[in-house]
């Protein structure tokens, strides 16, 4: 909700932040501010979603962004599913990574706009969504995608395409349950939104 | 002005709310596993697009109210959901019936609403809207099982929809605030979202082989906070806890 024009911004920011507060691994010594987000984004690209723990939030387009605000550093994310119980987990894990490297004053803002999608899922998400054994989002978001059931999905086991949909809510709110036909397997797939 | 914002707000709020509320009862109970999923994602989501609108409504507000201020201590006369919300959830035909002719309404309303020149409105519609769709489809799919389906489904959906049909004119009842909003840009015109709904409405009725019965009354007056004899025991229950105990947190 809290979009702000984030350039402008940024640039005063980063030296409101050199002045005020020194970055927390001065070990280093003489760390912009501009390599305290990139380090704060490399910490946060460890933090792993709660319900699917093979995925970072990073991998899932959950952070959005990351930026200064005067001596606050201000962590963007956006919410998969409106009522995702997994977003205040999440939320939470973000604090205490960063405060675990040194960030002491950090905020966490959910954004809404522009709504998330299945498409924001990075390559390498896909591929260790594949390997967990649950069916990435077949193509990109489409009404067709979301209103028509999804056939011909591969099995994550033995890739027969003879699958079919069990149930179109699953075990959490981004996925629907299918069944192989081949091998009689059930298996998560990841909806596309 | 704010004042028109904050109750338009609240009624889409509420709406959310009540409905999650209710549908939220059948976690655990649903008929078989895959549908208790499916109502209890469903109601997840509600409640989920219920938080957004009412902390926003804290906001326009102005008064620092969270959204747990809103939805937790405000009284029975103070809620301006529509009725349908309220009512029991009866039995699977009924909750289904309900829920078909909500998503309906939210799919139509909130894809117009996605166009609001308030952009946090607009956001929250573009976002909600997705799911609408997807409660949509779900709805309609069972409509269709159960009212194709057996004698006692088909008897039991012909009743659920007899008896929901009189709370729906509520809907589309535009009021002041609705005016007022849609002069500023914000508000969606819901002539426009009636002609769409009852489409859909014909439509899925026709593919479900039931008659759509003949209006011979109408209810309403939630959106006045003029609620039925339900609504008092839903919040009761809803709101015991931190009427209990004030700002207790998980």
């Amino acid at each position: 909700m809290a979009s702000k024009p984030a350039a402008a911004l940024l640039a005063t920011d980063m030296r409101a932040k050199q002045v005020s507060s020194p970055p927390p691994y001065t070990a280093t010594g003489g760390l912009s501010a501009g390599s305290g987000i990139r380090q704060a984004r490399r910490i946060l690209e460890q933090v792993a979603d709660p319900e699917i723990p093979v995925l970072t939030i990073a991998d899932l387009g959950i952070l959005r962004a990351l930026r200064w605000r005067h001596d606050r550093l201000q962590v963007i994310i956006t919410p998969t599913y409106s009522g995702c119980p997994a977003m205040q987990t999440i939320a939470d894990d973000i604090r205490a990574a960063l405060n675990r490297n040194g960030y002491t004053r950090v905020e966490v803002i959910t954004q809404l706009a522009p709504p998330w999608t299945t498409d924001w899922l990075s390559a390498a998400g896909r591929k260790k969504l594949l390997q967990y054994g649950i069916v990435p989002p077949a193509g990109s978001t489409s009404k067709q995608s979301l209103r028509v059931p999804v056939t011909g999905l591969a099995c994550p086991r033995c890739q027969s395409a003879n699958t079919e949909e069990i149930s179109r809510f699953g075990s959490t709110p981004c996925k629907a349950l299918y069944r192989c036909n081949a091998c009689l397997e059930p298996f998560d797939y990841f909806k596309c939104l | 002005m704010s004042s028109d914002l904050f109750q338009y707000i609240i009624r889409l709020g509420d709406n959310a709310l009540i409905n999650g509320q209710r549908l939220a009862e059948w976690c655990g109970r649903g008929p078989f596993l895959e549908e208790d999923l499916a109502l209890a994602n469903t109601a997840l989501d509600l409640i989920g697009r219920a938080r957004m609108l009412l902390s926003y409504a804290g906001e326009v507000e102005g008064q620092g109210r969270s959204e747990d201020d809103l939805a937790y201590f405000r009284n029975e006369r103070e809620f301006r959901n529509f009725l349908i919300m309220e009512l029991p959830v009866g039995d699977f035909a009924f909750t289904t019936a309900r829920q078909f002719f909500v998503d309906a309404y939210d799919y139509y309303y909130y894809r117009a609403l996605q166009d609001a020149t308030d952009t946090t409105l607009a956001a929250i519609a573009a976002k909600t809207l997705k799911e609408c769709e997807y409660h949509l489809r779900h709805s309609s799919e069972w409509m269709v099982r159960l009212g194709d389906g057996t004698a006692q489904s088909q008897a039991r959906l012909t009743r659920a929809v007899a008896e929901l049909m009189p709370f729906t004119p509520e809907f589309f009842a535009a009021d002041e605030i609705d005016q007022v909003m849609q002069e500023q840009g914000i508000g969606v015109d819901l002539d426009t979202v009636a002609t769409l709904w009852n489409n859909e409405v014909d439509r899925v009725l026709r593919e479900a082989a039931l008659a759509r019965p003949p209006l011979s009354f109408t209810r309403g007056g939630g959106r006045q906070g003029l609620h039925s004899e339900h609504m008092g025991f839903l919040l009761a229950e809803m709101q015991s806890l931190q009427r209990t105990y004030p700002g207790l947190q998980w």
